[in-house]
């Protein structure tokens, strides 16, 4: 009885073929683009896990130079011979490899992910390396390298002696402060008075900054997900009307009710699993594509490292396999109900969707008015990255809902005012296709808002990223120095020359139990010119040069609530007011600049690390400055340099998003293409008269086609507002949450005109097959719905 | 082999509850044929269903091979006409997606009494052997009344129940059909109750039972 019946109920897919490729290509996207970014992001976040592992990075408190980076190896030996149980580190480049020398004897254990006890570290083990395998393909043949795989991405580790000589060194960059220290051990002032001890809470995580960024991939991920799902649940819609019939007859013959409920779901299920798994090879693929983009953001965002290589992991095919299923059987669940309730005797007779379609419109207004309210409280109560991804997740889904009622309301305009016969006919058959085609408009409605929402927030941060650069680079040459000396013969020599320069000051700091960096600035007519404030008091930088007052950073002020008029604790004994906050678009951490005395008092052996330089000529001054300061040419870069790379990071960022976007509308074309094709043939039996009594199938097909488009603008008009709402929440809620930020909202007209024309043109080729398909049917197809033998 | 006692049933309206049957009783031994017959709305269809057990009767009881079908439960009763029971309905009700030869197998390859000889000698009896691999849409309204009759055959029941299974035929066909149909009944040795407008129809079985106003008349 299961053979037979499994045998009947799969005949309808052979017979089917455009309804089973519907089925398992929406399944397919939907799992495709969803798993493809969340194994971006647990790729990124199994490299986040190693770099912790391998860098020790916000595991233990460091022993750093004040200035400069280096350590004299004696100053190890003295720490050690006073009782500090220290461990020495040496961070340095081979090639455009980062190397790690660690002291296996010393290290806690665990450290650098690489212990004694795995015999994989052997003190003094010459010229070997450990590193992954693209690492050690990267390092070539300059060290012998042990391919392990629980190394960072673009890290090398090794013996700390092997490190040095395989660098030229002989110093340290660090040293490693184990957790457990003798009581009594001489103080660190009196032994290495140039180092400090950075806790390690001062140290960003890597793995929370870049939150937001994962977040908002899978927020894309999910939007694709949806998308995708919508195509799946009007096939399986489909499929059940079209087989209501089918069942009926298997009942009638013996099989019963349970044995068929459960059968019907075995079936789904095993085709849902089917277009899940080709959706995970198509994922893989995807994020294979995409990593090396992503991974160029994370390094230019966030300095972190991910592998280029993609890993096939189970936390992202598993979730994403699990959660195709899921959305199945949600899709399933209403009608495999429907099958349970339904009479032995109901109608085989398709139902015309539009037979329930008031019912629906009705629980639809409810509904999409329901998370419209709600996305509106959210609006003033959000708070929170997940609120705000709710609030969107409100809007998006009820302007979704809404749309076929308001796309109803606009056919019966259309219809009441229509006066010759075929168009009447037009619109009230429009209006009775709209319950079957419902589901694709929303799925476009929804992507092309992503596309107007998304594509507003990219370019309004563009143009305001650009005002921040020409407001940040206004010197036309920066230069960095190594130490104190270069530094002070730099400054002599422009200052001899009469060139103005900004000389830079840093230092990380601990500001409102948050990590920041404090800049020490020497207030000048650069920074009056050029920097402007969010907002701030009217004598600022009169303010900040006196030594009364810093600026923060809007990261900073949004994240601890400090603004103009507050007054924060720059060190523990001193407090100063905040006299101006500014925006703030390159780095996702909180910055406060004082004067560059104020900043001498706090940190007395700093030097200024970095300068901004004046000048009308700077390749002429380049040369000057190598010639004379001894700077190399890689310790200089023109002010037009620092915009490019700045900007390509920029650009690199949205990559991701701008391919998310395209995909997305995509896949809502796709979705008007399968639910045209499947109501296809449900149609006949409505065009058949209208055929018989004098309109051509010429004409029917170009009506077909002008329902399309007609249906595709109406739906581009109501994504303006809803894409725009959209662009808001970005912008406004989702980047203060996400980075710190609130940028202003432009508008781009031309730009939505031309994704208007993309939408439009995606519809029509969408709706040209099935039209084409309707102009060559038969008559004898069109004759057959009379005959009643359909 | 089927005894209907008494059997009562009414369907729910918005003017309240109309009577359909009432108290109607009947009797089949196998290998009997028998006609109901009535004006539209009569409650013959619903008599017929009941009998198939794919209708539950509000009162009165139906036992079929001296099971009481009205005490049975859904899986119980689809076992029963898995097994014994034969239907033929006026729309033919074929599965679309199988071809004409699986449909004919279907029913008895459910309940596992598959038999591909026996089956190819029903198509042959009813003139389908050269349509088995077509789908039932390539076939006209007399051709798949037939496959429905060779599908209902072919489960080899020991009651076949038939509704209008010449109402959509022409009356040449109809004859043609009827009498294949009476042929291969008597072969089997089943009993059949056959809903009918048809007088002629009504005249080719043992006997008839006219239905009115939901009564025996």
């Amino acid at each position: 009885m299961i053979r037979s019946c499994l045998i009947a109920l799969l005949s309808h897919w052979r017979r089917n073929p455009v309804q089973l490729f519907a089925y398992l290509a929406g399944l397919a996207i939907a799992t495709a683009l969803w798993s493809g970014v969340q194994a971006i992001n647990s790729e990124a976040r199994s490299s986040y896990d190693a770099a912790a592992a391998t860098l020790g990075e916000g595991q233990y408190d460091r022993l750093i130079p004040k200035q400069g980076s280096v350590i004299a190896q004696d100053t190890y030996v003295a720490l050690r011979l006073a009782g500090w149980l220290v461990s020495p580190v040496l961070d340095t480049q081979l090639g455009e490899t980062r190397v790690i020398g660690v002291e296996p004897v010393t290290s806690p254990t665990g450290f650098a992910g690489l212990t004694l006890t795995d015999g994989a570290l052997t003190p003094g083990d010459p010229d070997r390396l450990f590193a992954n395998a693209d690492t050690a393909k990267a390092l070539g043949d300059r060290a012998r390298v042990t391919v392990n795989e629980n190394v960072a991405p673009g890290v090398a580790i090794g013996d700390i002696g092997t490190v040095q000589r395989l660098s030229g060194r002989d110093d340290l960059s660090s040293l490693v402060v184990l957790p457990e220290q003798p009581i009594g051990r001489s103080n660190l002032e009196t032994i290495a008075p140039d180092l400090r001890l950075q806790p390690s809470q001062q140290v960003a995580d890597v793995a929370q900054l870049t939150d937001s960024f994962h977040l908002n991939l899978t927020a894309f991920g999910l939007l694709s997900f949806a998308v995708g799902l919508f195509i799946v649940h009007a096939t399986i819609g489909l499929a059940f009307e079209q087989r209501r019939g089918m069942i009926r007859t298997i009942r009638a013959l013996g099989v019963p009710l349970r044995t068929l409920v459960t059968l019907i779901v075995v079936e789904m299920m095993a085709l849902a699993a089917i277009g899940a798994a080709i959706g995970i090879v198509l994922g893989y693929v995807i994020a294979a594509l995409l990593l090396p983009d992503v991974a160029a953001t994370l390094r230019g965002l966030y300095g972190a490292e991910v592998s280029g290589t993609l890993g096939f992991r189970a936390e992202w095919w598993l979730s994403g396999f699990l959660l195709a299923l899921l959305g199945t059987a949600v899709a399933l669940a209403g009608r495999i109900w429907q099958i349970a309730a339904m009479p032995l005797l109901a109608s085989a007779r398709p139902r015309a969707w539009v037979m329930s379609g008031a019912a629906r419109l009705g629980a639809q207004s409810v509904a999409a008015l329901a998370l419209l309210s709600a996305a509106a409280v959210l609006v003033i109560f959000a708070d929170g990255l997940i609120l705000v991804f709710a609030l969107l997740g409100c809007l998006l889904i009820g302007g979704a809902l809404a749309l076929p009622v308001l796309t109803s309301y606009t056919l019966s305009f259309f219809e009441q005012r229509a006066t010759r016969p075929l168009w009447q006919w037009f619109w009230a058959d429009t209006r009775q296709q709209l319950p079957g085609l419902s589901l694709a408009l929303m799925a476009l409605l929804l992507a092309v808002s992503a596309n107007v929402g998304v594509s507003t927030m990219v370019s309004s941060f563009r143009l305001t990223f650009v005002g921040f650069l020409d407001q940040r680079l206004a010197p036309e040459l920066f230069a960095q120095v190594e130490s104190a000396e270069q530094s002070a013969k730099l400054e002599a020599y422009l200052t001899a020359q009469g060139i103005e320069i900004l000389p830079l000051r840093s230092a990380p700091a601990q500001i409102e139990g948050r990590p920041a960096q404090v800049f020490g600035v020497r207030v000048g007519p650069t920074y009056r010119d050029n920097w402007a404030f969010l907002d701030a008091d009217a004598l600022a930088w009169d303010r900040v040069a006196q030594g009364e007052a810093i600026i923060a950073n809007e990261q900073l002020a949004r994240r601890a609530n400090l603004w103009v008029g507050d007054s924060v604790q720059i060190s523990p004994d001193l407090r100063l007011p905040i006299v101006a906050v500014v925006g703030d678009y390159g780095n996702p951490q909180g910055q406060v600049v004082v004067s560059k005395d104020v900043f001498a008092n706090l940190y007395p052996d700093s030097f200024a690390g970095q300068f901004g330089i004046r000048t009308n000529d700077a390749p002429a001054l380049r040369a000057q400055i190598a010639e004379h300061v001894g700077l190399t040419e890689n310790a200089m870069i023109n002010q037009g340099a620092i915009k490019a790379m700045s900007l390509e990071v920029f650009e690199r960022t949205f990559t991701v998003t701008a391919a998310l976007n395209v995909l997305t509308l995509g896949v809502a074309a796709f979705a008007i293409l399968m639910s045209l094709l499947t109501l296809a043939d449900l149609r006949v039996p409505q065009l058949a008269p209208v055929w018989a009594i004098g309109v051509t199938r010429a004409t029917l097909g170009r009506l077909e086609l002008f329902r399309a488009v007609g249906l595709g603008r109406l739906v581009f008009i109501c994504a303006i507002p809803l894409g725009l709402a959209l662009a808001w929440i970005l912008l406004a809620l989702v980047n203060v949450e996400a980075f710190g930020w609130q940028l202003p909202m432009f508008l781009f007209p031309l730009d939505y005109l031309q994704l208007g024309a993309y939408a439009l043109v995606a519809v029509a080729l969408a709706a040209a097959w099935p039209a084409w398909r309707l102009v060559r049917t038969p008559p004898a197809a069109l004759l057959k719905v009379f005959a009643h033998e359909r | 082999m089927l005894k209907i006692s008494s059997v009562e049933k009414s369907y729910a309206h918005e003017d309240g509850r109309i009577p359909v049957l009432q108290g109607v009783s009947l009797a089949l031994e196998q290998g009997q044929t028998l006609a109901l017959t009535g004006e539209s709305g009569s409650g013959k269809s619903t008599l017929l269903h009941i009998a198939a057990g794919l209708e539950s009767p509000d009162a009165g009881s139906v036992h079929v091979l001296e099971q009481d079908v009205t005490a049975m439960d859904d899986s119980a009763r689809a076992n029963l006409r898995r097994r014994d029971i034969a239907l033929v309905f006026q729309q033919f009700n074929l599965i679309p997606s199988l071809t004409v030869g699986t449909n004919i197998s279907f029913q008895a390859a459910l309940s596992g009494t598959a038999d591909s000889a026996y089956e190819a000698t029903l198509a042959d009896a009813l003139g389908l052997s050269d349509q088995l691999s077509k789908y039932p849409e390539a076939l006209s309204g007399g051709q798949q009344q037939r496959v429905a009759i060779a599908r209902a055959l072919a489960a080899r029941p020991n009651l076949l129940l038939a509704d209008e299974p010449t109402g959509n035929l022409d009356e040449h066909t109809g004859a043609a059909v009827l009498e294949q149909m009476l042929d291969l009944v008597r072969k089997s040795g089943a009993a059949l109750m056959v809903v009918t407008h048809s007088p002629k129809v009504a005249a080719r079985m043992d006997r008839t039972l006219e239905l009115s106003g939901g009564k025996v008349v």
